[in-house]
């Protein structure tokens, strides 16, 4: 075998999901006359910027070998958490900070809890996250008693829809987080730490790492940009759901893995995560523009998954 | 003297169904070379692991500077100024070689947001490895490297951080002569400036070219602590093994027969031009230096890796596996140089690492005959002496020369035509050695063809009927046993060196 360099079958690796994506972009371009606006391409990062935030934690996760079943339930208890304390008639400045460092706080702690789980008592992460994932989901029904909070202050719909200059806000926010992931996951130790412990965690820990510190850190920052997500979509049905983010667990999990990141830990890349999700975004939208009935889409994009990860692994070879 | 910067005393350690460590006394002065040898499974790396932090003591003290001091966890020990150098590889394969050579040692402050600065890693790592007269791509994923370079990474990792003891666990096996010459110079040098060094081989000739003390451990327990030089070869196997050995090497004559391989001008990656054959009753050694490609021949004829150009013959019939699975159906077998990664997996048992390629045999109807692969593996575990309480153990609980032998057994099983060794003695103990020269001589008897690779001069010398000689990818001679020197071997191995210099 070559030396090959890691950089090399890196970017490799993510120009086959690149390949299947200018793909799929040229082809509703031809198929749609409504597809390649400004108006619906920016509409399509808008509705993907909530599971594809949320992809993000998940891919640093599955960088160190683990999985997060929870963060569909997060989206709906934070969701829920912020919308229930932004009821409570404080003034506005202070309703804001309470409701939405509420949401936030829950996602931290979730993750705290999910860490502490997998790496103090040594539960695989699936059980753990599995758990998490019905216990949240059935305290937002509790909590709720099963109706949706509405009724909530005025400005709290902005968030999801204001704009900065030409960008949605929720847009930039996805911007953002996965510009700052990828420099910490290629520039900082913590990044490569993370690769360390899904690379070879026994390797790690004699290197004099605290891999439990790196494990738990992954499952916060998993739950915080659950939560986060939680709460700009809470704020763009303007109101507190506890069935939100059903089954997004199985998106996120889907848009990381056809970005190229391996299960089995220790390989993939943030890049990757995003054009795997903007990827499983734009075939739903296109699906919808060509008016493909919802149950059809279903099928076509799991077809689609099985593809992009198959191109990936030709590429590779 | 002054107090020794590290006393071990009455360790004891654990494992169900072992005591690995039975009260055993360790301690090393600062600027010696202290030598710890015995037979696999003695306990040496049990008792290193326990220094590094990476295992727990059962009991025990350990005082460092005379002080007592408790080791909870690989970052203490870290703490402490102690490196280890373990036996089975510890690097991350996902990340590249400057990455893992300063892995853990990242800059101090945990801010999610502070870059590491990576052209200072790679500078870094090149000195270091510079250091090892080393010129290796640093951004190169570990998981590319051999065994050998990955065995350099290794000792590199454990020099680039400021250690006052440094433990080697096994850093010749899979190193030639010229990387040990390098490696001998750098403990030297650690020596003068006061740094404690355990070091644990097999190669007892190492011992006494480097060692000051040596301490012998046999079955979890301390047999004798003394100086290096009052001590002879004999004696030092005579206290690890518990009895007289009587000749190293039992080597036999066989008189030749007929032909069984044919290689002619094979050509595949950096191999040029590989023309040999090998006989019935012959065992057929490799020499070479790290990179001479010896490897990589074996993993041609073994089909792990495709050709260029050539032929290849066995017995008589044209041979061009695909893959392992098609050179095993031919009657081919590999013994790799990276046990852990190629060879063993780790979370089966003995009983199923040892039939995992021959499992056909003991099918019956439907299922695995449990009961007949049972007595397979006890019969090649009891023939290896393979140490463990039963073969129902996982190979992870083995010690790294008994894993060797699980493999061993597996070919042994396969009834293969040939066996290709790759570096076999590896990490073995001179006793075991000793059992696996003997089966190489019952499996050239039993007119199987045994090719044998390895960095061990002195082993090709004392078993080999004829030994081929590589240098960068080339052939560079085949010496007949009579005519074949250390000398003559060295210089074959380096035709091409100082020109490989100025290439690249
Ligand atoms: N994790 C474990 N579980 C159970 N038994 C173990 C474990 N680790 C080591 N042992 C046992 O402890 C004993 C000592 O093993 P150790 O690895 O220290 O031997 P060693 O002297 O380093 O041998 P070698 O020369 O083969 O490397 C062996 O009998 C081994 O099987
Ligand atoms: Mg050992």
């Amino acid at each position: 075998m070559p030396a090959e360099r890691p950089t090399l079958s890196r970017v490799l690796s993510e120009y086959g999901i690149g390949a299947a994506f200018v793909l799929e972009l040229t082809l509703f371009s031809v198929l749609s006359p409504h597809f390649a606006t400004v108006d619906n391409l920016l509409n399509v990062t808008l509705q993907t910027s909530i599971t594809a935030i949320i992809a993000v934690g998940m891919t640093f996760v599955i960088l160190t070998a683990g999985i997060d079943l929870s963060v569909g339930s997060i989206v709906a208890l934070s969701g829920v958490l912020t919308t229930v304390v932004l009821r409570a008639d404080l003034p506005v400045p202070l309703a804001y900070a309470a409701g939405l460092g509420a949401g936030l706080l829950f996602g931290v702690l979730s993750g705290t809890a999910a860490g502490i789980f997998v790496t103090k008592f040594r539960i695989t992460p699936f059980i753990v996250t599995l758990a998490l994932m019905t216990i949240w989901r059935g305290t937002a029904f509790v909590i709720t008693e099963g109706r949706p909070v509405w009724e909530l202050p005025e400005g709290f719909s902005e968030i999801a829809r204001a704009r900065v200059s030409f960008l949605p806000l929720p847009t930039l926010i996805m911007i953002v987080v996965f510009a700052l992931a990828h420099f910490v996951l290629t520039r900082t130790k913590f990044g490569r730490y993370v690769y360390a412990v899904g690379g070879n965690s026994e390797a790690a820990r004699l290197a004099g790492i605290r891999t439990d510190r790196v494990l738990i850190q992954v499952y916060v920052l998993s739950g915080l940009l659950s939560a986060l997500s939680g709460i700009l979509l809470a704020s763009r049905v303007n109101s507190g759901q506890p069935n939100a983010g059903l089954m997004y667990e199985l998106d996120v999990i889907a848009a990381v893995v056809v970005g190229g990141t391996s299960l089995f830990g220790g390989r993939g890349t943030v890049i990757g995560t995003l054009i795997g999700s903007l990827l499983i975004g734009v075939l739903r939208n296109g699906l919808n523009l060509m008016n493909v009935e919802s149950y059809v889409q279903q099928v076509v994009v799991g077809v689609v998954i099985l593809l992009a990860v198959m191109m990936d692994r030709l590429r590779k070879r | 003297m002054a107090s020794p910067l590290l006393a071990m005393t009455g360790i004891v350690k654990e494992y169900p169904g072992v005591r690995a460590l039975d009260r055993v006394d360790f301690d090393l002065y600062a600027g010696e070379v202290h030598c710890l040898v015995g037979e696999n499974g003695a306990g040496k790396s049990t008792l290193m692991k326990i220094l590094g932090g990476a295992v727990q003591m059962d009991g025990g003290t350990i005082a460092i500077d005379g002080r007592q001091t408790v080791i909870n966890s690989p970052v203490d020990a870290q703490r402490l100024g102690i490196g280890v150098i373990y036996q089975d590889f510890r690097l991350v394969d996902e990340l590249n070689v400057a990455e893992n050579i300063v892995l853990g040692q990242e800059p101090a402050g945990y801010g999610f947001l502070t870059a590491l600065d990576r052209k200072a890693e790679h500078r870094r790592a090149r000195e270091v490895l510079a250091l090892l007269g080393e010129s290796l791509d640093t951004r190169v994923s570990a998981g590319f490297l051999s065994a050998a370079k990955r065995q350099i990474v290794e000792i590199a990792k454990a020099l680039s951080r400021n250690v006052r003891i440094l433990v080697m666990d096994e850093p010749s096996a899979s190193l030639s002569d010229h990387e040990l010459n390098n490696l001998f110079a750098i403990i030297r040098r650690l020596k003068s400036e006061g740094v404690g060094v355990i070091y644990i081989s097999h190669r007892l000739e190492e011992i006494f070219s480097i060692g000051d003390r040596v301490t012998i451990l046999r079955d979890g327990s301390r047999v004798e602590t003394g100086a290096v030089q009052g001590m002879d070869r004999r004696t030092l196997i005579r206290l690890m093994v518990g009895r007289e050995l009587e000749q190293e090497f039992p080597k036999e004559d066989c008189t030749p027969g007929r032909e069984i391989l044919r290689v002619e001008n094979l050509k595949a990656g950096m191999l040029k031009d590989i023309s040999f054959s090998l006989r019935e009753g012959e065992i057929f050694g490799i020499a070479g230096l790290v990179g001479a490609g010896r490897s990589e021949l074996a993993h041609v004829l073994f089909g792990a890796r495709s050709r260029d150009s050539g032929s290849v013959q066995l017995n008589g019939e044209d041979f061009d596996p695909q893959s392992p699975g098609e050179a095993i159906e031919a009657g081919c077998g590999l013994l790799s140089e990276d046990r852990n990664r190629y060879g063993l997996i780790l979370q089966m048992n003995i009983r199923e690492n040892v039939t995992l390629s021959n499992l056909r045999e003991l099918v019956r109807g439907l299922v695995v005959d449990r009961r007949s692969e049972r007595t397979v593996a006890e019969r090649f575990a009891g023939q290896l002496k393979i140490k463990a309480p039963s073969v129902e153990v996982s190979v992870e609980t083995l010690s790294g020369g008994n894993r060797q032998k699980v493999i061993l057994a597996r070919w042994l099983f396969t009834r293969s035509k040939l066996l290709i060794f790759d570096e076999p003695t590896a990490g073995i103990d001179v006793g075991a050695k000793r059992e696996i020269y003997l089966l190489m001589n019952d499996l050239v008897r039993r007119g199987i063809g045994v090719i044998m690779i390895s960095s061990d001069l002195s082993e090709l010398l004392g078993m080999c009927d004829r030994i081929a000689v590589m240098c960068n990818g080339r052939i560079t001679g085949i010496l007949q046993r009579q005519e074949a020197t250390q000398e003559a071997i060295l210089s074959l191995a380096t035709q091409f060196a100082e020109a490989e210099d100025y290439a690249g």
